[in-house]
């Protein structure tokens, strides 16, 4: 399992703002590492950063090492050829990722057919064999459907069709479940530790549900105000935090309090 | 036997969709609730469960059965001002970036519903937003100011200031970060039952609503398929549904359990 | 999903400021200005009376005059400047007044709903279905020729057009939390518009507003030029192109006032720009997902 993602030190600003102060993590291949944190934190812009899609007029500093080049010294050209086919994210709300006016089987396939050359006719095999795989209904007329006629899990499922249709190395996440009912978010959990360890993948799971991670993350790095305050493994994470923050995140979910603090608080 | 505060009878709400006919929202609840008490109103997106919350508050009209409030039937909100007995219930809603008008001062529209109180005594903005763990002089401050989670306790501060006698909360806590929930949820408890109301408390989060009600109520499709006091339900359900919810929320155990059965 | 949106939020009253943030803003606030300026200072800085016909007919520009002289003898520069004291008041006041109308009663419509709806919008697909300045010339001419009958016409072609974009607005708006949790309170639908909906609204209005000042003052003076505005021999611009037209030879006769014209309706047309520019963020969905 080698840390195919290297992140040393990176540090984002945009004007006066200092977003990102300096973040160093690994995101090895085949695991997924959860990257924890409060809104505001900075955790969605890490995700970006990644992916490139940094905010125009922003400076961003460090290194994210991938294959052995720095992502962020990259000509465009050749960042462009690695997002959608190496490198691939999916968001939160998937009613806004995808464009309400193509169809399914059109949105999954343009970047599959751009970065592989292949034809019409075997994209749309292609597409059908991946809906399938994630389990979405009918994967044959879905292609020629429109987002809007999907539910908010199966749209999701979508999403994620279209991120690893190029069989990319590495997956963003970005909240994908936070929008989602309980059970459809159990089975998406699930989906995507299935997808980890199938394709060996290295998924970066962006939240700020602890719930979540503690289901789905191997590593987890924690986040506050731009600074990584806590990385390890899910286990002494959550069981053991060592810094103040990941134990007040912890204490402060409902799963952690017990049925007798229900009642009048100071 | 208590006076009952809130009493649904029968209620099914819906409306029509072009090419559906009529699309059944809520179908025959039924549902009681008095003074003090908390009740938790859980279900997935979809079931009705906000329109049911919307009924109660007469943004949604019956297409059968009653609502009465205190005695009073709950008519449909119509271009006249709301009846004054009417204003004792209120609402806290989801979208903590839409609950307060963005013109206006946050104090001001805080002392909306302390001008809007029937009762004798009444609060202070100041009081309020002290209530609410704010300061005193944020009653300056615009909407765009505050974070998500503070616009929320805002809200809730304009809500309580009215001293309702019926809170409700629809999916109040859902767009606020994980380790604010509990918190905002207790918040939300605790100034309910302190001033003698009710708390309808809508979430599709089992955990949080076991954390701050008396009784539960699970909803699925229009329908109340479970209801009972909230230890019960959660340690013993009877519902299928019931049972499929409680098993999909993850558990904080570091063992990496993946919630949900699987399929 | 507003990811990228990790700076301050937009300002959310705009003030004057806003207009001038852009150059282009400046410039026509500036040109806005040495209009106002001249309409208010008209009697000291023109060099003569607009109505008196004491120089050479038709003399071109550079003689006894800065830009020549009308077919009676009259200064073309202190006719223009006068001018100004009708084009630029009247075509604000339309605008002002069109504005207020027209959104009241799209407000009202949208926010009602149901017949009240109805009826608005089909009285101003009604007004819609004609050409502006068509129906302006024919209410004007059915009122009889004066200031207050084009001010009249071109109020009723203007608010329709109002009416519909508040309309929209305020559907959206309506469906606001605060504006329902301002119902629960026990707010009126009166008090519920003008508290909650309306100041909302206002901004795109105002950006409509301001680029409708050009085409105020064009179509008042397509009604001088046609006899239904200003009445002669009062100076006014559109009027002074019309006697120029007939004058053709005598090309400064219209050219300066056209000048004129065009000068307001671009600074104006640059303001609004800019106005929309600053205020574009707000228009946009106003439901922010927040930094994450």
């Amino acid at each position: 399992m080698s840390a195919i993602l290297s992140i040393r030190d990176v540090q984002l600003s945009i004007g006066d703002a200092h977003i990102l102060k300096g973040l160093s993590f690994d995101v090895p291949s085949g695991q997924v590492t959860g990257l924890a944190g409060e809104s505001g934190s900075g955790k969605t812009m890490m995700g970006l950063a990644i992916c490139g899609l940094q905010p125009a007029g922003s400076s961003l500093t460090g290194s994210i090492e991938y294959d052995g080049k720095n992502l962020l010294g990259l000509p465009p050209r050749e960042m462009n050829s690695l997002r959608g086919s190496e490198i691939a994210m999916i968001f939160q709300d998937p009613s806004a990722s995808l464009h309400p006016m193509l169809t399914v089987g059109r949105q999954i396939t343009d970047h599959l057919r751009h970065h592989t050359g292949i034809g019409k006719a075997e994209a749309a095999r292609q597409a059908i064999a991946t809906l399938g795989e994630l389990q979405v209904p009918n994967p044959e007329s879905a292609l020629r459907k429109y987002p809007h006629e999907f539910s908010g899990g199966q749209l999701q499922r979508i999403a994620i069709a279209g991120a690893i249709i190029c069989k990319p190395r590495i997956l963003i996440a970005d909240e994908p479940t936070t929008a989602l009912d309980v059970t459809v978010q159990a089975e998406l959990l699930r989906l995507l530790k299935h997808l980890c360890v199938e394709l060996d993948l290295a998924i970066l799971f962006v939240t700020h549900d602890l719930g979540v991670m503690s289901a789905l993350a191997d590593r987890i790095v924690v986040m506050r105000t731009g600074e990584i305050v806590e990385q390890g493994s899910r286990f002494d994470v959550i069981t053991a935090p060592q810094h103040p923050y990941t134990r007040s995140l912890i204490d402060s979910l409902p799963h952690a309090l017990s049925w007798g603090d229900q009642g009048v608080q100071p | 036997m208590t006076d009952r505060l809130l009493e649904m009878r029968n209620v099914t709400v819906g409306y029509r969709q072009p090419g559906l006919g009529f699309v059944t929202a809520v179908d025959d609840v039924s549902l009681e609730l008095a003074g003090g008490e908390v009740l938790g109103l859980v279900g997935e997106s979809g079931c009705g469960k906000s329109t049911l919350a919307r009924s109660i508050c007469g943004l949604e009209p019956l297409r059968t059965g009653t609502i009465t409030f205190k005695g009073i039937p709950v008519n449909r909100l119509s271009l006249r001002r709301r009846p004054k007995p009417l204003v004792a219930i209120q609402m806290v809603f989801q979208n903590p970036y839409a609950s307060l008008n963005p013109r206006r001062t946050v104090g001001s529209q805080i002392l909306d519903g302390v001008r809007a109180s029937v009762r004798p005594v009444r609060w202070t903005v100041a009081e309020l937003l002290s209530e609410v763990e704010l300061d005193a002089a944020d009653a300056l401050k615009y909407p765009h100011e505050f974070s998500g989670g503070q616009r929320q306790r805002i809200a809730i501060a304009r809500a309580v200031a009215a001293s309702p006698d019926l809170l409700i909360g629809d999916e109040a806590i859902a767009s606020l970060d994980a380790s604010l929930q509990a918190k905002i949820a207790r918040l939300m408890r605790r100034l309910a039952v302190e001033s003698g109301a009710a708390l309808l408390f809508i979430s599709h989060d089992l955990a949080v609503v076991r954390v701050i009600a008396d009784d539960v109520a699970v909803m699925r499709k229009g329908v109340i398929v479970e209801h009972g006091p909230v230890s019960q339900v959660w340690d013993s359900p009877t519902h299928d549904y019931t049972k499929r919810l409680l098993a999909a929320i993850p558990v904080v155990d570091g063992l990496g359990t993946m919630p949900g059965t699987a399929a | 999903m507003a990811i990228i949106d990790a700076t301050e939020p937009r300002r959310i009253l705009p003030k004057i400021p806003a207009a001038l943030r852009s150059p282009f803003g400046i410039v026509g606030l500036a040109i806005i200005s040495i209009w106002v300026i001249a309409a208010v200072l008209a009697p000291w800085i023109a060099p003569t009376d607009p109505l008196a016909q004491i120089f050479p007919r038709l003399q071109p520009p550079g003689q006894d005059t800065l830009l020549g002289t009308d077919a009676v003898g009259r200064d073309v520069f202190s006719r223009i400047i006068y001018g100004a004291r009708i084009s630029l008041p009247l075509s604000v006041l339309v605008v002002v007044s069109s504005m207020v109308v027209g959104t009241v009663a799209g407000a009202i419509a949208g926010y009602l709903g149901g017949v009240v709806d109805e009826v608005i919008m089909r009285i101003a697909d009604v007004i819609f279905a004609f050409p502006t300045i068509i129906l302006a010339m024919v209410i004007a001419a059915a009122l009889g020729p004066s200031l207050a009958n084009a001010f009249i016409a071109m109020l009723v072609v203007s608010w329709p057009a109002y009416a519909r974009v508040a309309r929209s607005l305020v559907i959206v708006a309506r469906q606001n939390e605060y504006v329902i949790a301002g119902r629960l309170l026990g707010s009126g639908v009166f008090r519920s518009l003008r508290r909650d909906v309306l100041p909302n609204v206002i901004s795109p209005v105002l950006v409509l507003a301001m680029l409708n000042v050009g085409t105020a003052i064009l179509e008042f003076s397509g009604l001088s030029f046609l006899g239904l505005g200003a009445i002669p021999p009062t100076a006014d611009w559109g009027a002074m192109v019309a006697d120029g037209v007939q004058q053709f030879s005598s090309w400064w006769i219209a050219l300066f006032p056209g000048i004129a014209i065009l000068s307001i309706v671009v600074a104006f047309n640059l303001v609004g720009d800019s106005f929309r520019d600053s205020l574009d963020p707000r228009t946009r969905n106003a439901i922010k997902t927040g930094m994450k």
